[in-house]
């Protein structure tokens, strides 16, 4: 299927005190309809600031500068104003958050909420406007959706409000869906119900996803692709089963062994596999490879020359000078994980 | 030997006033009562809005339970005065479930880090500033941070700065609401090993609440399930976890997603209030 989103060598600049400090280097994405892509990476890695590049909500109050070239359905979105990107976020992207209850005005009902919403893009009455609302909260299986409808936002459950925030973000219809971390504070039961709500909208109604999230076992069992980000970079990118079955970026073998299973417990003595050192600052330069400071398989090339994207397979890709040498890696760390 | 900390009988009844004068009644807690000897670690986890936070806040008497009664020591403080609780502060700190709200954005990170310290006093300028800087390197901060603002860090950064934080006036109790699940894993993997240290070296007592249940089980010898406000199910984490009696507790571990795990499809996708 052609992409609706296809991001190339995306750049991006932040305004800070003492000048401008480089957050995203070189990213290059793709999103299909219909298809669920995984942004993956440590803390602070430029998945946020990636999706906030392709919606323009970045936080530099202007003085951003953005590189590259991000085309969505054909058009290019860095040449847009600031008001054609108004038009574009609430008719054909759409974002659900973390936390639902910082979009949420917490003195207005949640239907007087939507049919805000609603009204400002069609032009029908509060009664009607009240009718798609509750049909809006229907389509992602809320029960008594008309009590619903006259509830405040802290009346509702964090799951429940976040049902409400999928439900307004599918409104619209969006040809996109960039969810950042939608399911981080829920419990696992919740979760389990929202990611399916995800998909199956996601599957029904064509809608393009960015799924954001730290944790790879939801990357790993909802979406369709994945993109492994480092230090404002891509490492590594492909079919979620395929990274996932075979990782080859070294740093992408050392985060899923950092995933705490059920085997282990500090009380026998394990530990957890951690990556030594720390994600440098994005406004550190460096020669190399971004990661070769944390790098056990580094070699001179590493840090000397950035990596160039290599095809490992059907659409897999490594951004890793030694990702054939460094393959043995995996029983490596997954023995230092043992022995630790 | 009496416990470190007793949580007895506790309910807690939140009663908000709606919008139009008729008041509603929400009762959190239903009656929990727990035991935590010093050294322990115990883990609680169940699902959104089950009374975790509510009890966490108990705990270090951000609010006072509607009955019941908390004993640290031995000496009942649910419903201490300020003056009086002072001195335990210190003993008891907690780390806050959202990085968002809870770094004052007016601060730079190096005031936030070292104003328990501060509040308490007895400790010179330079040592305090060693200490903070130690503490941020400990969870993987640069020493740079220290003249940076909240707003300057991601959310994982900003939960790692509340760990510091909390570590600063090296607490006997410290309650950690959801730390880590604003981390990314190898993050959270160093925080746990850092935890797992401390514990030791320091003799700490955790309660540890976390959607998480792998870290959970990692972390905690003991777990607490909870449900609508009551416990479901306690026991040894090995236990509970891999052998649990409760269908709920089952239902939760059903539910962790885990590479190589195929997503398992809700029992019933809807939802009501
Ligand atoms: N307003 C800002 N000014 C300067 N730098 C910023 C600003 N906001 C974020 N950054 C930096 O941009 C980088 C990328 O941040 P981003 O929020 O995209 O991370 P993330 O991958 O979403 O992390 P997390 O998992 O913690 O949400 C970080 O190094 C962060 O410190
Ligand atoms: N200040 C308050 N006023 C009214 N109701 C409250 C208040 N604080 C909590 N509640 C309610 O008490 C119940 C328990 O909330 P609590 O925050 O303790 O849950 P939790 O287990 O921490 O959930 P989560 O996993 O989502 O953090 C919820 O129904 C919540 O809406
Ligand atoms: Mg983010
Ligand atoms: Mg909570």
């Amino acid at each position: 299927m052609e992409p609706i989103l296809q991001i190339r060598h995306l750049s991006l600049s932040l305004p800070v005190k003492k000048g401008m400090v480089s957050i995203l280097h070189d990213v290059s994405l793709d999103v299909a309809p219909g298809q669920i892509l995984g942004l993956v990476g440590e803390s602070g890695s430029g998945k946020s600031m990636t999706a906030f590049a392709v919606t323009r909500l970045l936080p530099g109050g202007g003085h951003e500068k953005l590189g590259g070239s991000i085309r969505f359905c054909g058009e290019e979105l860095t040449e847009k104003s600031e008001k054609d990107m108004q038009a574009i976020r609430g008719r054909d992207i759409s974002m659900i958050f973390q936390e639902p209850m910082t979009c949420l005005n917490p003195v207005f009902t949640i239907g007087r909420q939507m049919t805000d919403v609603i009204m400002t893009h069609q032009k029908i009455s509060r009664a009607e406007a009240m009718k798609k609302a509750e049909d809006m909260l229907a389509s992602v299986h809320i029960r008594q959706a008309a009590d619903v409808l006259r509830c405040y936002p802290y009346e509702l459950s964090g799951g429940m409000r976040q049902r409400v925030m999928i439900g307004i973000a599918l409104s619209c219809r969006p040809k996109l869906l960039i969810a950042d971390e939608p399911t981080t504070a829920l419990d696992v039961t919740v979760q389990a119900k929202i990611l399916y709500l995800i998909r199956e909208a996601c599957r029904r109604l064509g809608t393009a996803v960015i799924f954001i999230s730290h944790d790879l076992g939801v990357i790993s069992q909802i979406c369709d692709t994945v993109a492994v980000m480092y230090s404002g970079h891509i490492v590594e990118a492909g079919k979620a089963a395929d990274v996932f079955e075979t990782p080859e970026h070294p740093y992408t073998r050392a985060l899923m062994a950092a995933v705490p299973k059920f085997t282990v417990s500090a009380a026998a003595g394990d530990r957890l596999f951690a990556i030594p050192g720390i994600v440098p600052d994005p406004s550190e330069a460096m020669a190399g490879c971004r990661f070769a400071p944390r790098c056990p398989f580094a070699t001179e090339i590493c840090r000397t020359a950035p990596p160039s994207d290599t095809l490992t397979g059907a659409g897999h890709l490594v951004y890793c000078h030694n990702w054939q040498s460094a393959a043995p890696a995996i029983g490596v760390l997954r023995g230092k994980e043992a022995e630790a | 030997m009496s416990a470190l900390l007793e949580i007895d009988n506790v309910t807690k009844t939140f009663r908000t006033k709606g919008f139009f004068g008729k008041t509603k009644e929400v009762h959190a807690l239903n009656g929990v009562s727990l035991s935590i000897e010093k050294g322990e670690s115990i883990g609680i986890v169940g699902e959104s809005g089950c009374g975790k936070s509510t009890l966490a806040n108990l705990i270090v008497r951000l609010d006072e339970p509607t009955s019941g009664r908390i004993l640290l020591d031995g000496t009942d403080i649910s419903h201490m005065k300020e003056d009086e609780l002072r001195p335990l502060r210190r003993r008891i700190q907690i780390v806050f479930q959202d990085p968002y709200s809870s770094l004052s954005p007016r601060m730079t990170i190096g005031q936030i880090v070292t104003e328990p310290m501060r509040v308490l006093g007895g400790h010179s300028e330079a040592e305090t500033e060693e200490r903070a800087k130690e503490l941020l390197h400990m969870v993987g901060l640069q020493p740079s941070a220290m003249r940076r603002y909240p707003h300057e860090f991601s959310g994982g950064q900003r939960q790692r700065i509340s760990i510091a934080r909390a570590l600063m006036t090296e607490p006997e109790i410290l309650i950690l609401d959801e730390p880590t699940s604003a981390l990314d894993v190898s993050v959270q993997a160093q925080v746990l090993n850092i935890l797992t240290d401390l514990r030791a070296k320091l003799h700490l007592t955790y309660l540890f609440i976390s959607h998480n249940l792998a870290v959970v089980k990692y972390i905690s010898d003991k777990t607490v399930v909870m449900r609508k406000g009551a416990v479901v199910e306690t026991g040894p984490s090995e236990e509970i976890l891999t052998h649990p009696s409760e269908a709920y507790t089952r239902e939760l571990i059903e539910a962790v997603p885990m590479i190589g795990k195929p997503f398992r499809m809700p029992d019933d996708i809807a939802e009501s209030v």
